[in-house]
């Protein structure tokens, strides 16, 4: 701990001194996100003090548990630092072997590197990683140098030297010219741009004025602000302090969801110790400027992240929408002009100040400046936390960055934006990914979910579970809302069940149309958009359900029926035991067959059946064949 | 109902703490029992009916006792994709519970989370803070026995 820093000379010495103590070190960094710790990643940072201390190793190699690396997939990820050397899927009992090895013996393990899927061979620095490759981590990167509770490892990487240049350098009009020479766009989904909405909160009249931090991250599938939060909270209070800074604010709020309690831990000691060492609270570095920040948990309501519902909520009240003809920018908590940026947005911003507009703009497309984090989830090979340029193509993110569809199956759509945004094809794989482009194929770029799905998805189960979700998040306030969306999700679900009817595609558009100009806030008026992109790309599977009472996907329950062949069965009663219904009949040496009636569709048969027999099938759309007389059921074993 | 004094008194009086202590009351007894709220309402001078507008309106609170075990199915979209509704399927048809409600001899609550952010394991269900990516009908059976 240094004390409190008095001055951006105090801020700079301080910096060199913490270098100088990590000349010639090295770092053992550990993934210990939320994700990593599902896969022990505690376990092996654990091992690795221990094997230290063992060795004796205290003064030349620290260990770091830092946030999520990004690649969830191979996670417990280990990076040694300053080489790079990626280790995957590392377990405890691994630990001694790269002590030894690697970091005395600087032999690589070749066991322990991630392998090409193309070529098998393995790779032994991070950067060569396809996974990292194709992309630019400007905002995540940090994340592998940072544990989150040690303020001297952000302030080691440069952080907070760009608070210090514009309480220095810079006026407050001189930091909002920047942010808006700079482009800075909403990352939370809206894609407005942050230095108009500060300037509107700075030219309010009231004195009293907050900026929040939008941490209530709701989307389903998205998860790019807990990685930011979790791994580097200084980065989104440096840019909170210099928004305040900018606009002339002295109170400010972070907002995070209840769900996310690792996130809210390290932002709320991030935020001490920003205090402890003067960067938040009276007189910052010396230069007269005061702003402090107060963590808000969340309850769990999706509507909620809107944001006049957002600041209702940190009231203490009853987190719904309120029209919005006055701005929050204007008129937001207690009814005071409140400035709200989502978490990636903040993290921007010393960016943008930092370098400098210049340099911030000459990343990405015309309209969309920077990178975007996104969270790409699905069926897709590597899952994980992705940043990538304004402008990178679908195509390069889900292949190049993603490693494509996993199991040998073809690629359906990718949805992104969340359920407001909009399910994509095949055919605009190629588009570029910004806030325009997106909203013109009716989708939208969102906070940055993006769920890839294939041939095994259904398009219509998907429109309905996004409604379903929508449907039992909306407040209730307005009818449109509530009522539109109960009644498109009763069309779908009537869909699903077979009971479809000629003219319910045209129903559902014309319901749509009604939510989207009706509704109050932006929950309601994107709501029907999933619904409306699958049946503009996808309007043959919506009708396969309705004339043919078939889901080609195979997905929804009441359309499909399980199947036992009679050519592949071997008879082995591994499915008529797992059957939880009872609904198998047959017997040892007697081919087994499935009482529809009796059956619930749990699909535990298609699961137990042994691979090399593949004797379940889902069938939808035919008749399910009747089983074989009694003569023909007797079936000698084939030999295995 | 010492612990509801103590919460409140965390929060210095405020009003506007009102979320933050339900969630801590939430945490402290795994439910929102009568008697806190009523005491709630007296130390904050808050109407009980605007403690259950929010106590209702928010999924993180529960107005009935919880089990000795919280299994949670992520229905998050990725999870969605992955099978999440046939886990959970097969979850409610082993625990014989729905989803939101707790079994009879309080052993488990059954609920679902809109999602967790592990969309790398998923389906994910986790029980009593334990993570499990994907877990087949026989893994299940083996994590429910293990729970008293």
């Amino acid at each position: 701990m240094a004390g409190r820093l008095t001055s951006i000379v105090d801020l700079e010495r301080l910096r060199d001194e913490i270098l100088a103590k990590r000349q010639g070190r090295r770092f053992i960094s550990v993934s210990n996100g939320s994700d990593g710790r599902t896969r022990g990643s505690w376990e092996v940072i654990r091992a690795f003090v221990d094997e230290i201390e063992k060795q004796g190793l205290e003064k030349e190699v620290e260990v770091k548990s830092t946030g999520c690396h990004g690649f969830c997939q191979m996670e417990p990820i280990v990076l040694i630092l300053p080489e790079g050397i990626c280790y995957v899927q590392v377990k405890p009992e691994h630990v001694s072997e790269i002590i030894s090895k690697t970091l005395i013996q600087n032999e690589i393990i070749e066991q322990f590197l991630y392998r090409d899927p193309v070529t098998g061979q393995g790779i032994t620095h991070e950067s060569e990683i396809p996974f990292y490759k194709g992309q630019a981590r400007l905002v995540l990167g940090n994340n592998r140098f940072i544990d989150p509770w040690h303020i001297d490892d952000y302030i080691a990487l440069g952080g907070y030297s760009a608070l210090a240049k514009a309480l220095d350098k810079m006026t407050p009009e001189q930091v909002l010219d920047e942010v808006k020479r700079a482009n800075v766009r909403g990352r939370g989904g809206s894609g407005f741009p942050a230095g108009i909405k500060w300037e509107t909160t700075r030219n309010a009249p009231e004195k009293i004025k907050y900026v929040i931090v939008n941490a209530d991250e709701g989307d389903p599938g998205a998860y790019m602000d807990r990685g930011l939060l979790e791994g580097n909270p200084h980065g989104v209070l440096e840019g909170l302090i210099i928004g305040a800074y900018a606009i002339g604010v002295h109170e400010g709020f972070v907002y995070v969801r209840q769900e996310y309690p690792l996130a809210t831990e390290n932002v709320i000691h991030a935020i001490e110790q920003a205090e402890e060492y003067g960067l938040l609270g009276e007189n910052i570095l010396g230069s007269g400027f005061d702003f402090t920040v107060t963590v808000h948990r969340g309850a769990g309501a999706f509507v909620s992240g809107e944001s006049s519902a957002l600041m209702t909520a940190i009231e203490g009240k009853v987190g719904e929408p309120r029209p919005k003809y006055i701005h929050t920018s204007v008129k937001g908590i207690w009814e005071r002009p409140s400035n709200l940026n989502n978490v990636e947005t903040w993290a921007n911003v010393p960016l943008a100040i930092g370098r400098s507009a210049d340099w911030y703009n000459s990343i990405g497309t015309e309209g969309s400046k920077g990178t975007k984090i996104f969270s790409l989830v699905g069926k897709v090979k590597n899952t994980g936390l992705v940043e990538v340029p304004m402008g990178t193509s679908l195509r390069d993110i889900i292949y190049d960055v993603g490693g494509g569809i996993p199991n040998g199956r073809r690629f359906k759509a990718v949805q992104t934006g969340g359920p407001s945004g909009g399910c994509i094809p095949e055919q605009f794989l190629d588009t570029p990914v910004d806030f325009d482009q997106l909203t013109e194929l009716g989708s939208m770029m969102g906070s940055g979910g993006m769920i890839v799905m294939d041939e095994d998805t259904c398009m219509v189960d998907v429109a309905r579970y996004f409604l379903n979700f929508l449907s039992e998040e909306s407040c209730g306030k307005c009818i449109p809302c509530r009522e539109g969306l109960r009644q498109m999700l009763n069309i779908l679900n009537r869909i699903i069940e077979a009971n479809g009817k000629e003219g319910d595609i045209e129903l559902l558009e014309e319901l749509s149309e009604v939510v989207i100009d009706a509704s109050l806030c932006a929950l309601g008026g994107t709501a029907p958009n999933p619904v409306l992109t699958t049946i503009k790309y996808f309007r043959n599977e919506y009708e396969a359900h309705i004339k043919e009472k078939r889901c080609p996907a195979k997905v929804c329950k009441p359309l499909i029926s399980y199947y036992i062949q009679p050519d592949k069965c071997q008879a082995c009663l591994i499915c008529l035991r797992n059957c939880p219904a009872g609904a198998i009949h047959g017997g040892k040496g007697l081919i087994h067959w499935i009482d529809q009636e009796k059956c619930t569709k749990c699909g535990v048969c298609l699961e137990v059946c042994p691979p090399r027999f593949d004797a379940v099938a889902k069938l939808s759309g035919e008749p399910v064949p009747p089983p074989l007389p009694e003569t023909k059921v007797i079936r000698k074993r084939v030999a295995q | 109902m010492t612990a509801v004094d103590e919460i409140v008194d965390r929060y210095q009086g405020g009003k506007s703490a009102l979320i933050q202590i339900l969630l801590d009351i939430q945490r402290e007894y795994y439910w929102l029992p009568k008697e806190a709220l009523i005491r709630l309402s007296e130390r904050l001078e808050i109407p009980l009916n605007q403690i259950y507008h929010i106590a209702t309106f928010y999924t993180a609170f529960s107005l009935t006792p919880r089990g000795r075990h919280q299994v949670m199915v992520c229905t998050g979209t990725a999870c969605y994709i992955r099978g999440a509704p046939q886990l959970l399927h097969k979850v409610e048809e082993m625990l014989k519970v729905k989803p939101g409600k707790t079994s009879s001899d309080m052993r488990f609550t059954l609920i679902t989370a809109n999602c967790l952010g592990c969309c790398a394991l998923g389906p994910v269900m986790v029980i009593n803070g334990e993570y499990h990516g994907n877990p087949t009908t026989a893994d299940l059976g083996h994590i429910f026995e293990a729970c008293e």
